[in-house]
């Protein structure tokens, strides 16, 4: 049994010091600090996440968040403005190397910024931690027309299915166009990136929308973008869907998945769909893996070393 | 049949695949992006040795092998086989050279190895860390000779050829180490 922390004190003392940089940074910029609940009524969703359910006896109290996105939604709704938060999240049946159960998510909202605004800004916040990275900006199906040639926006089950089965050793090739994209990113593209290099990818397939809108003159993608360093996934962010009816018709159709799965069905969180009726300002949203670039700021390969306990 | 899934893959948990018993060494759990859970699986193919790669959706599931490890006695072996006996049940089993390869020239009849059995069939022999071995062959010292680190070839009961510091004589007993080949250290008797 080993009840020392998995950080040194000296790393918790650059931890500590490294979170105050991130408060300021977000001083500077006039962004408010917000503090929402970590224990909430509702649970997410989305197919891939598994929300962690407390119960009081037998009495379902609700779910440790998956994270604070919708709180924080409903509270820009209410006119907040620009917020940031430093906030725990929970996510069942995620251990390894890169993934903790409970870990620290910093998300950040900005009102008025666009997705390539909110980009430079994520930009600017690691690169303020980290010094001498270089940075590239690519669209996503540039990313895997310049290796493969093939259009990732265009439906080809097959086609990918034979990249899958060609590229990476997997037990089974996925039956679904996503999860091979997904493979191809992991095993085949990412891995080629250099370790001090940003890639930031831009304009996701409209499938894999999540919570981004989709773009205007474009319906085949989505305003969504993700940020890795060498091939750690740091950050994703979205231009925020703010249509109440487009986000029950994505929940409801997250929870046909859930069922045509086996998984348990969640209760949409009509708390969010009213807010997003009242009017989620056009605004623009990210979450970046707080424990992730600090392992990564220190040069470490496993989040257990970078916080003080890894459950 | 006994299945087991992403979850339960420990390193040590032998399991059926590409239709050949495995041991799993490494398995990593990864998430992409907004995208479905994967595990990176890293395995030891027990037929062939091999250190392989997979990557399994999380939640796939696999047979599990009927894959045992006893303790054996090598017995003998002639032109074919490589006889062994279980030091509990007394069963013997035989297996063909492939089966025993890296362990060949480290094997003495009577020594004790440990034995990998795949549905009842012998499929790998594998002989301790260090193992004591008569010098039946070496080229006698020459006085003066004191050149510190300078080897020579010894011959050893098993037929496996070792280089062994000068200082060692025909007749005596070393201590292997099996992972590398390489003399140990003087076996005093």
């Amino acid at each position: 049994m080993t009840w020392q922390p998995g950080a040194s004190i000296e790393t918790l003392r650059e931890r500590a010091a490294f979170l105050s940089r991130v408060r300021n940074f977000f001083a500077e910029r006039q962004v408010m600090e917000v503090d929402t609940p970590l224990l909430a009524a509702h649970g997410a969703t989305d197919v891939h996440l598994k929300s962690l359910a407390v119960y009081q006896d037998d009495i379902c109290l609700g779910f440790l968040q998956t994270s604070p996105e919708f709180m924080m939604k409903r509270l820009l709704a209410a006119g907040s403005g620009c917020i940031y938060q430093l906030a725990k999240a929970f996510r069942g049946e995620e251990k390894g190397p890169r993934h903790l159960p409970e870990f620290t998510l910093l998300e950040w909202y900005r009102v008025g910024f666009d997705m390539f605004d909110l980009i430079d800004e994520v930009l600017a916040l690691i690169q303020h931690e980290i010094l001498g990275l270089t940075v590239k900006k690519i669209a996503y199906n540039t990313v895997f027309l310049n290796t493969f040639g093939v259009d990732p926006l265009i439906e080809n089950l097959p086609k990918w299915q034979a990249l899958v089965a060609e590229h990476v050793a997997m037990h089974a090739v996925p039956d679904q166009q996503s999860d091979c994209l997904d493979a191809l990113i992991t095993h085949v593209l990412s891995p080629k990136w250099p370790v001090d290099q940003i890639t930031c990818v831009y304009d996701y397939p409209a499938e894999q929308a999540a919570l981004a809108c989709l773009d205007p003159d474009n319906s085949l993608v989505a305003k969504r973008f993700e940020v890795f360093l060498g091939a750690v996934e740091l950050a994703n962010g979205y231009h925020e869907l703010t249509d109440a009816k487009e986000q029950a018709e994505r929940m409801a159709k997250d929870n046909a998945r859930r069922q045509a799965a086996g998984l348990p069905v969640m209760v949409m969180d009509d708390e969010l769909l009213a807010a997003l009726d009242h009017g989620l300002p056009d605004c623009a949203g990210v979450a970046l893996g707080l424990d992730r670039l600090f392992m990564l700021k220190k040069q470490k390969n496993c989040l257990g070393d970078v916080v003080s306990f890894a459950i | 049949m006994a299945t087991a899934n992403t979850s339960e893959f420990k390193g040590g948990l032998k399991i059926m695949l590409d239709g050949s018993p495995c041991s799993i060494i490494e398995n990593e759990f990864v998430k992409p992006g907004k995208g479905r859970a994967i595990n990176r699986v890293k395995y030891r193919n027990l037929l062939t040795g091999r250190v392989l790669e997979k990557t399994f959706t999380s939640g796939d599931s696999v047979p599990l092998a009927d894959v045992t490890e006893l303790n054996m006695q090598f017995l003998y072996s002639d032109s074919e086989h490589w006889h062994f006996m279980c030091s509990d049940t007394f069963e013997q089993y035989s297996a063909d050279d492939a089966v025993v390869a890296d362990s060949k020239p480290w094997l003495k009849e009577q020594d004790t190895c440990t034995a990998t059995l795949w549905d009842g069939n012998l499929i790998a022999i594998s002989v301790p860390k260090f193992v004591d071995l008569l010098i039946t062959h070496t080229e006698p010292s020459v006085k003066g000779d004191t050149v510190s680190g300078a080897t020579k070839s010894a011959t050893l009961e098993t037929g496996a050829t070792v280089q062994v510091p000068l200082f060692i004589e025909e007749g005596e007993r070393i201590r292997v180490d099996t992972r590398n080949g390489k003399y140990d250290s003087r076996v005093k008797d």
